[in-house]
């Protein structure tokens, strides 16, 4: 070749910085040993099937009939499929005359957004206009379209709790943002105090960085904290006084497992508020079919709902979605199952909801088996996942073993991280993945391998730790 | 004649902005005028009195700076008119719209490959594949097929986020296709399923694109994905001009001549998009032409960016399509040679899945280091959709002869190609016999691109309407007929001459129709406007 046409010095700068390490050195290294014939446990992504959660077999049926319609001129489908399966697939098909493979709407259908829109009033008692609701391939896709509105450049900053989802931290480095941490309170179950808010935002303009937004991942991930109405409302007005749009990450809506802090949407409350906060706050919140008990994450099915974004702005942002033409048809029709599903009296109705309950009561298990499994771990300490899909226990590493990893090259959880993949089989997500206080360490891990599998999983970790604690640990004389 | 503009340098590197395209203000690029940074610990005063973060003026410029024109101002309009028909079926003087503006065959009646519906409908509800029952209802190739992908995804979970380049078993059977296609072996690991080819376009301009001193060359008239893409990543477009007098041919003397041009205007090329079969253009590249630009890419040290969606789109039997891959293989050259990113899609072809968004690019010829990057980028939206990766593998590897559904795949495919091929040729000759219209053959893709000799009057009237002439001409055979076609402005056109995209997808039987409405509004329209 004459001339190098790309290698990595000319790349993006932008790409270079980005880092994302539900994917990274931890993952592809279990992909490694797993190569190599190891029993690998994945934990290191919220991707209930791949942990034999089964589908919820409704939406499946429609879906499927919805592929091959030629099914529904077959008079023997109602063998394989049940009748309000058929109606629902009939309904979905008439709103897309070109069936499943055709472009949509750029915005989604509209029949689906409107379907949305229902649910939005009917879980926060405000009405919810659907041409606010742009569907998207995955909540992430949303998130990456609104970021890239928002940012102009590197003066341009962005709210993201500590710890976060990293595609809040990639997303920004892309758009050559500025990320500006507020820290959550481990001490406080993951709290948020607004006075952290307050120091960070000041902190950023000294030096020298416009605030233009704030993220909040309710319930949050890794951390799993859900936030309580007060927490929302404070949240609220710090946005209105400091001008900043509200980023509501809530793709765990429907993953609550204690009854003290409910799911309640940031809509909700911005309209409870009632004006100036409900008519000037501007807020942009993010849903998916990914999570919850539906945990379809390879349909790529997302929304976002924009709140007091100016009408030629809503242009824009439409302008934008109709590059990529229009969101995946499939998924958006998992979309409105989802928002829509099985009503008391439908024939699926009562499997539906066994199915459902079934996944959410056992998620609720899990997320204190494994809470309680980490706090008998010698230097591990854990707070509850009140929601999510996520445990983030802290691994109080002795001075040794920041040592060793030091002298390894590692950063010190990703070195005991690599150490437990390589023990137990299990791969987890190194806590600096997400951020966390200087020195202090963690790891994230899902609570979705079966429930059958948590106890040996826990067992295996546990030798792991307090092995690796006692390796490590100073020698007592 | 040659029409090029061959004025002064500055005119040839274009914005993605172009001359008229569209009417809304220019807004300034600099966020200094909207400084709302206040002072170091005060809040602000009362958020009514500074701008919102997410208005017009507070968001990315780059953003406000990009087009679309396939779903823009055009369509908008067309679909106002379609709801005041819905509510007044006698509101116009037409009684449907007849969506001419974008390559989304199914939306016009197109149907399905119903091989690929039932190996689909399978993945996605496999339960039944136990079940007796569905002996009944589905081919056995497609059970057997079904049960194949399935094998291949961890724990038959279609519902699970996979691999983030695709599901490794999916992305061999690509592999698989493209060495039957070329002759030369792919490898899997060069696969990077998409949400549809646009992302990975998108994935791409983001790797190459460090400023907007970095240019990429493209085909003018392109496809605008290319433009708004450049423009939301901040580079800058490198016009090459495609000539429309040869069939819409591509001159490496002209590539060499923007390339220097652009250098020494301190852009730095970094790229050269080939659209082949051409959109909007449908020309097929002649193999020693495709030789050439391989040379130019190697000679010049540029990624050969080649989207090939329209590859199964080849109308005439002179031509043929050749992946770039295949040539530049066969010219000796290997992964040290030339690095190329090659888009295929399920959208296109006889298959015309748009709405399920499945595609990928091949990438070869980069060093490791450069594709941990491009996985990396891939990796933050973990993974596209796997309804979409399995059709990917279904285009890339159709029922054979033998196989029990072949027959009828062959019967479906034969029907739709041969059925667009006569549709590309009557709406020709349809456009040839305007008056003052030219139009050039689609050798392949989907559309035709006729150029319009527009009287000065009615130039005139559009600037009245403060609109580009090519766009109140579209304006007024919409609102005359209801056909909605996209000016040639959208796609990039040789300053002066004015073209419009129109599609060849509405069914056979509504051809007629179309071609008579057509015909019909151009008198009249000529008859208005002629000197």
């Amino acid at each position: 070749m004459g001339v190098k046409a790309l290698d990595h010095e000319s790349l993006n700068e932008n790409v270079k910085k980005v880092q994302y390490a539900v994917r990274g050195e931890l993952y592809l290294r279990a992909s490694e040993l797993q190569k190599e014939g190891k029993k690998i446990i994945f934990t290191n992504v919220g991707n209930p099937h791949a942990l034999g959660q089964r589908p919820l077999t409704f939406p499946r049926q429609v879906v499927a009939l919805c592929q091959a319609p030629f099914l529904l001129d077959d008079p023997n489908v109602g063998l394989l499929f049940p009748a309000d399966a058929i109606a629902r697939a009939k309904h979905y098909l008439s709103m897309t005359p070109g069936g499943l493979g055709a472009y949509s709407d750029s915005r989604g259908l509209p029949g689906i957004r409107k379907e949305v829109a229902e649910f939005i009033e009917r879980r926060d008692g405000y009405s919810s206009d659907p041409e606010l609701i742009f569907l998207t391939d995955g909540a992430s896709k949303g998130v990456m379209q609104i970021l890239n509105c928002i940012i102009r450049g590197q003066g341009d900053g962005v709210l993201v709790p500590v710890p976060q989802y990293p595609l809040y931290s990639a997303t920004i480095s892309l758009c050559g943002g500025s990320l500006v941490p507020y820290y959550l309170d481990e001490s406080a179950n993951w709290g948020l105090d607004v006075n952290n808010l307050r120091e960070s935002v000041a902190q950023a303009r000294f030096n020298g960085i416009t605030v233009r937004a704030m993220v909040i991942i309710n319930p949050g991930n890794p951390t799993g904290q859900c936030l309580s109405e007060a927490n929302l409302r404070e949240i609220l007005n710090f946005c209105h006084q400091e001008n900043l749009v509200l980023l509501g990450d809530e793709v765990y809506q429907q993953n609550i497992y204690q009854d003290e802090r409910p799911f309640i949407s940031a809509r909700k409350i911005l309209m409870d508020m009632g004006q100036p906060i409900s008519k000037e706050v501007q807020l942009v919140s993010f849903h998916t079919v990914s999570k919850g008990y539906w945990g379809e994450c390879g349909q790529r099915g997302g929304y976002f709902e924009m709140t007091n974004i100016p009408p030629q702005t809503v242009d824009e942002i439409y302008k934008i979605s109709s590059i990529s033409l229009s969101p995946n048809v499939p998924a958006q029709i998992f979309m409105g199952l989802m928002v829509n599903p099985p009503k008391p009296g439908d024939i699926s109705y009562l499997q539906y909801v066994r199915e459902s309950k079934g996944i959410l009561e056992s998620l609720r298990r899990r997320a204190r088996i494994m809470t309680d499994g980490f706090n008998s771990c010698k230097n591990v300490v854990c707070n509850f996942t009140e929601g999510a899909m996520y445990s983030f226990p802290q691994i109080r590493l002795p001075p040794k073993a920041i040592e060793a990893a030091k002298d390894a090259g590692k950063v010190p959880d990703v070195f005991y991280c690599l150490k437990l993949l390589e023990a137990t089989g299990i791969s987890t997500v190194p806590g600096s993945g997400f951020g966390q206080k200087e020195g202090v360490f963690h790891l994230r891990t899902t609570i979705l391998p079966a429930e059958e599998d948590m106890p040996e999983i826990m067992s295996s970790f546990k030798k792991f730790n307090d092995d690796f604690m006692e390796q490590y640990e100073d020698v007592k004389m | 004649m040659r029409r090029f503009v061959i004025g002064s340098a500055r005119s040839l590197i274009e914005r993605s902005r172009q001359n008229y395209q569209f009417q809304r203000p220019l807004l300034s690029s600099s966020y200094r005028l909207l400084s709302s940074t206040p002072a170091v610990d005060s809040p602000s005063s009362s958020s009514s009195t500074m701008a919102p973060p997410v208005a017009l003026n507070t968001i990315n410029p780059k953003v406000i700076e990009c087009e679309y024109a396939v779903r823009g101002e055009i369509v908008t309009l067309a679909q106002k008119l379609q709801e005041e028909i819905n509510t007044k079926p006698d509101a116009h003087p037409f009684e449907e719209i007849l969506y001419c503006n974008i390559g989304n065959p199914q939306s016009l009646g197109q149907h399905p490959i119903t091989f690929f519906r039932e190996v689909l409908a399978l993945c996605d509800h496999p339960t039944i594949l136990d079940k007796s029952e569905t002996q009944g209802l589905f081919s056995a190739d497609s059970i057997e097929r079904a049960w194949k992908i399935l094998d291949q995804i961890p724990g038959r979970a279609t519902g699970a986020y996979s691999h983030s380049q695709g599901i490794k078993g999916l992305r061999d059977t690509i592999a698989a296709g493209i060495e039957a296609r070329d002759g030369f072996p792919a490898d899997p690991n060069d696969i990077f399923l998409t949400d549809g080819a646009s992302p990975a376009v998108h994935m791409m301009m983001q790797l190459l694109i460090r400023s907007e001193k970095d240019g990429i060359l493209c085909p003018i008239p392109q496809y605008p994905l290319y433009s708004a893409s450049i423009a939301l990543h901040g580079g800058t477009l490198v016009p090459y001009y495609l000539d429309e007098a040869t069939g819409w041919g591509l001159e490496v003397s002209q590539l060499k001549k923007q390339l220097e041009t652009s250098r020494s205007m301190g852009i730095t090329v970094r790229a050269l998009v080939v659209i082949n079969p051409g959109n909007p253009t449908g020309q097929v590249l002649a193999e020693e032409n495709q030789k050439a630009i391989v040379e130019f890419c190697k000679q010049e040290g540029l990624v050969l960016l080649a989207d090939e969606v329209y590859q199964e789109n080849v109308y005439v039997p002179e031509k043929k399509f050749h992946s770039f891959k295949k040539v530049s293989r066969s010219m000796g050259y290997g992964e040290k040679d030339l690095s190329l990113v090659s888009f295929q899609s399920v959208s296109k072809g006889y298959y015309g899945e748009c709405g399920k968004r499945g595609g990928y690019m091949e990438v070869t010829g980069f060093g490791a280091d450069v594709r941990e990057q491009i996985y990396k980028v891939a990796s933050v939206n973990l993974c596209s959709n796997i309804s979409g990766q399995i059709l990917a593998s279904l285009v890339m590897s159709p029922p054979k002869v033998g196989d029990e559904s072949y027959e009828s795949y062959s019967a479906e495919r034969d029907g739709i190609l041969s059925s667009l091929a006569r549709r590309a040729k009557t709406l020709e000759d349809a456009f040839n016999k305007l008056e003052g219209v030219t139009c050039n053959k689609a050798e392949g893709a989907m559309y035709l691109f006729p150029r319009i000799d527009l009287p000065e009057k009615a130039i005139k009237a559009a600037e009245a309407e403060k609109k580009a002439p090519d766009a109140y001409y579209c304006q007024r055979l919409l609102t005359a007929t209801g056909i909605v076609v996209v000016p040639g402005s959208g796609f990039g056109q040789v300053p002066g001459t004015w073209h419009f995209r129109c599609t060849i997808l509405p069914q056979e039987e509504k051809i007629p129709a179309i071609v008579t409405r057509l015909t019909d509004f151009h008198k009249s329209f000529m008859d208005e406007f002629r000197g």
